[in-house]
């Protein structure tokens, strides 16, 4: 048998049983009414209350959740300051290399104090080996100090996985409280078309999986810088 | 995999005589329970939180046709394909189709239950493609021939130096004993696999309805690498696994890894919708999900419907005194612990199974700890009074219930047998009061004494009590 007809034959038995267990027939106008409804109002459940500070305590409570993840936090008054401050971070663990995403964004920055640490700055996707790359945030999220990005012509996937270490930009005007929070600025910016990836990322990669024992650093970056710009 | 549940007496107790398990098991014992309880208490809504988790799978499940089909459009309208797999055997079928329609010669993994549920790996090689584990915890296992113990810290049956050995073995580089030197090699050894692969296979955590998007939760970065550099990225997940929104993901999110590893949030939380888009520079071209049914529509609307609440987090074996004591291999199939001992006899039978919904003390932790409020025990007990209606249950345990039960409705013989067993054993026992050896109770008394009784009967002792309670 091909796989096609495996696979045909499976849902007709598959929907069959569900259906049967249920005790309902395919056309149940009243279910459907209630999937339809609950599949567009995107209603929230329960958000606990630690999301729901104001403001500025959102940005002191995703500082210290990301810095409990073991993100470093860098502050920035202005964007600007990037270039310099990614010079300095690189130079101070003697790397050379910076792969970058291509937002308008960051290409539009002075990247000359690169330069004069002889730091190179591309802009590609990721490829095994490369030592740092630099991101921008989506969002950026109180409760666990999670930053949200997603994938796009500008900000390949690899970057946020490849490298040994991942510098990403966050506006303090990104931070949002809750996690649905985020799906709705990602709504607003999408329409119902979402990103091809999109990634939730609360500190650098680690495994217990030795002896149930910490250890920083597995397949994902060795370390996660967070650059907050403080505008 | 090989089933071995019929042995589960024997295995579990070579696995108590196992010095170095009883290491390896002591790191559970002392992780897991202490960190989720501390995750628990910074969060004053888990008990909100995890009785929204059980209504919302309820409702997923009563309308769970419904929400497969939302699901089903949404992957084919973002350009990737759907695949329905009612057996084991049809998945990997299925599987192996995928991988030949794109000649693929290796393909790497993320971690996932349903893939070892299924026995892809030696589907795979026997068909000649290549399976990677890449997983830390999977990947020493695969260079072990081995099989993992516990659903999501899969090699917590193995010690520092069985991890040595095993890179010493396959790596051709100096031992070393240092965890942080051997992650490294690990990395290192993979990274080559993952830009080779033709194929990458990750598991799901939850399928979302509303979008098309399959989620994985990890903290490796290993998943994010398997399904983001081959061309093809397939997901094998289960049928059980859909969500309707992101908002309801969301909910279901906050429970996993705080009931799991007893993390705020594990560190990669990514969903994927479909294939890489116009434009994009990297990302898989293909992208498809096998979603596997292997038993499961059988239990909706039946007495096991709870079980398919189930997110997989482990809680329920990581605060299990029987797992804790014998480990996961003592179940002899893919799911150990108490979420094992109700869904294995479902996926392989009660005639091979019924040893597992045995292996509980019935103490009801799992139940208190499970996000979902899965009635783990009496699903257990429903296993067996199925066991004991088909006659599966050893003799000597069938006449001996029988015979306690027809005791027991009679009071007038129950009264003075359990007083006249009360005497014999109390002087059986001696001045110290306990018995070092006792018929048919060898399970006890080859590892501890058995207390004897203080002289009276409950019976006795609660009728002195009342008569002195109306004598003030």
């Amino acid at each position: 048998m091909s796989a096609e007809n495996t696979t045909a034959m499976s849902r007709t038995e598959i929907f069959a049983n569900i259906r049967r267990g249920l005790n309902r027939s395919e056309n149940d106008s009243q279910r459907q009414q209630t999937v339809e409804n609950r599949l567009a109002a995107r209603a929230d459940n329960l958000i606990p209350q630690r999301a729901q500070l104001p403001f500025a305590e959102q940005v002191d409570l995703f500082k210290a959740m990301a810095t409990e993840a073991v993100a470093e936090l860098i502050e920035l008054n202005s964007i600007d300051q990037v270039p310099q401050a990614c010079a300095d971070w690189l130079s101070r663990h003697s790397l050379k290399q910076l792969i970058s995403a291509s937002n308008k964004e960051l290409t539009a920055l002075d990247w000359s104090p690169l330069e004069q640490q002889q730091i190179i700055r591309t802009e590609r996707v990721a490829q095994a080996g490369d030592i740092a790359s630099l991101t921008l945030s989506f969002a950026g999220i109180a409760e666990t100090g999670t930053l949200m990005l997603h994938s796009s012509e500008q900000s390949p996937t690899t970057l946020n996985f490849l490298p040994d270490n991942h510098l990403v930009v966050l506006h303090r005007s990104s931070i949002v409280g809750a996690y649905e929070e985020a799906w709705k600025k990602l709504r607003e910016t999408f329409g119902n078309a979402m990103p091809r990836t999109v990634n939730m990322i609360t500190g650098p990669s680690r495994s217990a999986d030795i002896e149930q024992k910490l250890q920083m650093g597995a397949h994902g970056p060795k370390k996660l810088i967070i650059l907050l710009i403080n505008d | 995999m090989q089933i071995n549940t019929p042995f589960f007496k024997q295995r579990a107790h070579d696995a108590l005589a196992d010095v170095n398990l009883q290491k390896a098991l002591g790191n559970l014992k002392a992780g897991f329970p202490e960190k989720r309880a501390i995750a628990v208490s910074r969060m004053p809504e888990f008990e909100q939180l995890r009785d929204q988790g059980r209504d919302l799978k309820n409702h997923i499940l009563e309308h769970l046709d419904l929400y497969l089909e939302q699901f089903e459009n949404k992957v084919i309208e973002n350009g990737g394909h759907v695949h329905w797999a009612r057996t084991a055997d049809d998945a990997n079928r299925i599987i192996l189709d995928i991988c030949k329609q794109v000649d693929a010669k290796t393909v790497t993994k993320g971690k996932s239950m349903v893939t070892e549920e299924i026995g892809l790996n030696d589907f795979l090689e026997a068909n000649g493609v290549q399976p990677v584990e890449t997983d830390l915890g999977e990947y020493i296992l695969q260079l072990r021939h081995d099989h993992p113990s516990h659903i999501i810290a899969p090699a917590i049956h193995l010690n520092l130096e069985d991890v040595s050995e095993a890179f010493h073995a396959n790596h051709h580089r100096p031992k070393s004993s240092d965890p942080a030197v051997l992650m490294q090699e690990a990395r290192e050894v993979l990274r080559e696999k993952f830009v080779a692969a033709d194929v990458g296979i990750t598991g799901a955590n939850f399928c979302v309805a509303e979008t098309g998007s399959t989620i994985i939760v990890t903290n490796e970065g290993n998943g994010d690498l398997t399904q983001t550099l081959p061309k093809t990225h397939v997901v094998v997940t289960s049928i059980e696994k859909v969500v309707p929104t992101l908002e309801d993901m969301t909910l279901f999110l906050r429970l996993l890894a705080r009931s799991a590893t007893g993390q705020e949030f594990s560190v990669y939380n990514t969903l994927s919708t479909g294939p890489r888009r116009k434009g994009d520079q990297d990302g898989p071209e293909n992208f498809h999900v096998v979603l596997v049914d292997n038993g499961r529509s059988e239990m909706v609307g039946s007495e096991f419907q709870d079980m398919l609440r189930c997110i997989r987090c482990s809680a329920c074996m990581n605060h299990c005194p029987v797992y804790g004591a014998v480990g996961g291999h003592s179940y002899g199939w893919v799911y150990p612990g108490p979420m094992g001992s109700v869904l294995t006899p479902q996926m392989i039978g009660i005639e091979k199974g019924g040893m597992l919904p045995n292996a509980s003390t019935f103490c009801g932790k799992c139940e208190s700890v499970c996000p979902v409020k899965i009635p783990l025990p009496k699903l257990m007990r429903h296993w067996r009074e199925d066991e004991f209606e088909k006659h599966l249950q050893p003799k000597a345990a069938r006449y001996g219930l029988a015979g306690w039960a027809f005791l027991a409705k009679r009071p007038a013989l129950y009264k003075p047998y359990t007083r006249m067993a009360s005497w014999v054993m109390k002087t059986w026992a001696g001045k110290n009061g306990r018995i070092s050896k006792l018929p048919l109770a060898g399970g006890w008394t080859d590892w501890r004494d058995m207390p004897a009784p203080q002289g009276k009967t409950f019976m006795q002792a609660w009728k002195e009590q009342q008569k002195a309670g109306e004598q003030p």
